[in-house]
């Protein structure tokens, strides 16, 4: 029901920006050929002298008016690309883009500063550049003044600045800057404290504004979560997720998963030799913990996993901890001697309730372990599964509200017993 | 539009940023060189030909000169200096050539205000003719623009191209009439004939025009003084505003892939 309401609304707002089958590649010179020499040995021998790398293929989505809509993933996915292509500083070699109304890029902070220019002259030029006339300029002059809070240094040469200030009119500039779509990379995520909360108040402003459009480049799904409505994930140059922020940033978050865990795979496949990777040995050559379930997981449901082993005696123990990637700190552990398995090679299914957690990354690690010779009552750890080995997942509910604690206020609440006065 | 007048001020601002004298450099540098070349050219080497107005008629042309020579090799690299900002702006980036060369041009006019007050004591003839020479200036400008258009695509790609321009630049130095009177080609009945072709290249064409019509209709001869024929005259105006053209198609074409290239 409300999904439908939202979908309503949304179809009334009009499209500020489509991106229609973009697809983008880059020539990558192989040889140094920005040169007519090269040029023409190239052309000689026949070498086109570049190899050809797709960045972008085939991207569609729309942005809607008053959306603050984010685009997410990893190094080299191709999303500084995409937000050129929409820049209008790259041209899309296929599909189009279609923008509604002034946009304005912020790809880099101070695009255009010149050190030898009084701060008065930059944020001119600045605006200049950013397609702003004079009289808009003028307009906004006093808001971007104020809000750096330079107005007794607007006089002075940029290069008399110290690098703080400059930043600081930098940002005002672009967050002052009347636009109707602003593209932001990640570079806005620099800076101290202070500076961090004012782009805190200023994006949780715009958010509110039905007028502006802003779309957020980042790797911060925290960002994401917050100020988004909407969101893309990008993979290798495809959109792989898209639509409501949280499915996108949970996504990210598996993606990222995915890949440590595939690098163990790769990592198995060249350890064939006599060299036993970190923590296992001739006695115990394989211990590893896989999935069963997603390793994005809901509280509500339990996480199946198994441990696979190979071990000769049959006075072997497993035992089992949780990690919390996030918070630190273990939440549980099995105990020593608790699981007591078979010798051989063999598969241990194990179930494992998340109920009682919040949000957050876990690693599960296990040891093998067996009696030790001089006293029965004690064991001792003879194999332990590296970061390779361990399993890592995620949990995600929406259920859980706060993430900040480890245990969720479903499981756990304090309850008040009594005020006394002193 | 809003660009291009930021980018010209700033570019002019900075020009003489840091100098004692500041603004005062546009006029004093010409100066300095036309004093060099006087003494050099005309009074040891005798370069001469012997009419009242040729020094300042050699002021003039150095100025010419050196606006063409500037505002072609500053255009060239226009493109690859202001990389940074190409990579991070989405604007029309034929304005960073137009701006720079704008630049330069500003110089011009400031120098050839110092040639018309030094005409007053140089013996230059004011006649009506002077109206045709702003028409004439926009040509010049028409042909350095060109120029800078089409150096600055190669630029981007070829950085060799500097390399190649400067020679160039020295070689059209030489050929046009500047240190030298045209008459001591004319004069002389082995060259005669390279004097009409040397007339008909259009930066030369250009500066003997501003200066007949500006110094002297008497002593500086042009194209149309010395061949009788309109059809041929027209070719360096002609050639000029082809020029511009290729320049125009061939940074249109290019200035797409600018930002992915540099």
């Amino acid at each position: 029901m409300v999904a439908n309401e939202m979908t309503q609304a949304e179809a009334e707002r009009p499209v500020v920006l489509k991106i229609d089958h973009v697809a983008k590649s880059f020539r990558l010179p192989t040889e140094q050929a920005t040169g007519l020499k090269m040029a023409f040995l190239n052309w000689t021998k026949g070498i086109k002298g570049y190899t050809e790398q797709k960045v972008l293929k085939d991207i569609n989505f729309e942005v809607h008016q008053g959306d603050f809509f984010g685009i997410v993933g990893r190094n080299g996915s191709g999303k500084s690309t995409l937000l050129k292509i929409i820049s209008q500083i790259y041209v899309p070699e296929k599909g189009s883009v279609m923008v509604n109304g002034k946009l304005v890029p912020f790809i880099e902070l101070g695009v255009g500063f010149n050190p030898e220019l009084t701060g008065r002259e930059n944020v001119y030029l600045n605006g200049a550049l950013l397609g702003f006339s004079r009289d808009e300029i003028d307009a906004m002059y006093d808001d971007i003044v104020e809000f750096a809070e330079l107005e007794e240094f607007m006089d002075q040469k940029l290069k008399n600045y110290s690098s703080g200030m400059q930043v600081r009119l930098a940002f005002s500039v672009a967050i002052k800057a009347q636009g109707d779509i602003l593209v932001l990379d990640e570079v806005l995520a620099v800076g101290d404290e202070a500076f961090q909360r004012k782009c805190d108040n200023f994006f949780a402003e715009i958010k509110k504004d039905p007028t502006k459009t802003v779309i957020l480049v980042t790797h911060s799904m925290d960002a994401v979560k917050r100020y988004c409505n909407k969101a893309i994930l990008i993979k290798d140059g495809e959109i792989i997720a898209s639509g409501d922020k949280n499915d996108v940033a949970d996504r990210y978050t598996l993606e990222n998963l995915k890949r440590e865990n595939s690098k163990d795979s790769a990592d198995q496949n060249t350890e064939k030799l006599d060299v036993y990777p970190e923590g296992l040995n001739k006695e115990v050559p394989i211990l590893r913990i896989n999935p069963v379930s997603p390793t994005v997981a809901q509280s509500s449901s339990d996480f199946i996993f198994e441990i696979e082993y190979m071990y000769g005696h049959n006075d072997g123990y497993i035992a089992i901890s949780l990690n919390d990637i996030k918070r630190g700190g273990i939440p549980y552990d099995s105990g020593p001697d608790t699981f007591k398995v078979p010798q051989g090679h063999h598969i241990v299914r194990f179930s494992m309730p998340l109920h009682l957690f919040n949000d957050g990354e876990y690693k599960v690690f296990c040891t093998l372990r067996r009696l030790t010779l001089s006293d029965s009552e004690k064991t001792e750890m003879i194999a332990f599964t590296n970061n390779s080995n361990s399993l890592i997942f995620a949990i995600r509910d929406s259920k859980n509200t706060n993430n900040y604690a480890l245990i969720n206020d479903r499981s756990m609440s304090v309850s008040l017993v009594e005020t006394m006065q002193v | 539009m809003v660009v291009f007048r930021e980018l010209v001020k700033t570019d002019f601002q900075l020009r003489y940023q840091g100098s004692f004298l500041g603004m005062l450099w546009s006029v004093v540098k010409p100066l300095m060189l036309f004093a060099v070349m006087y003494v050099v050219f005309v009074r040891f080497l005798k370069f001469t030909d012997g009419t009242p107005t040729f020094p300042i008629s050699l002021l003039c042309g150095t100025c010419l000169w050196n606006f063409f020579s500037e505002s072609t090799s500053m255009g060239m690299r226009a493109i690859v200096d202001r990389g940074d900002l190409l990579r991070k702006i989405h604007f029309p980036n034929y304005i960073i050539v137009a701006s720079t060369t704008m630049g330069s041009m500003i110089s011009l006019s400031i120098n050839l205000l110092v040639v018309i007050a030094f005409g007053f004591f140089a013996h230059a003839h004011y006649t009506w003719r002077i109206l045709l020479v702003p028409f004439n200036i926009l040509q010049l400008y028409i042909i350095a623009l060109g120029f800078a258009l089409l150096l600055g695509t190669l630029y981007v790609y070829f950085r060799d191209v500097a390399h190649i321009w400067e020679v160039v630049l020295q070689a059209l130095f030489y050929a046009t009439p500047i240190i030298y009177p045209i008459s001591m080609i004319t004069k002389n009945p082995e060259f005669a004939w390279a004097a009409k072709i040397i007339m008909l290249n259009p930066s030369t064409q250009v500066i003997m025009d501003v200066r007949h019509n500006l110094l002297s209709p008497e002593y500086v001869p042009t194209v149309w003084t010395m061949i009788h024929n309109p059809l041929i005259n027209v070719l360096p105006y002609l050639a000029s505003i082809i020029l511009l053209w290729i320049g125009v198609a061939v940074f249109r074409k290019n200035s797409a892939k600018f930002a992915e290239v540099l």
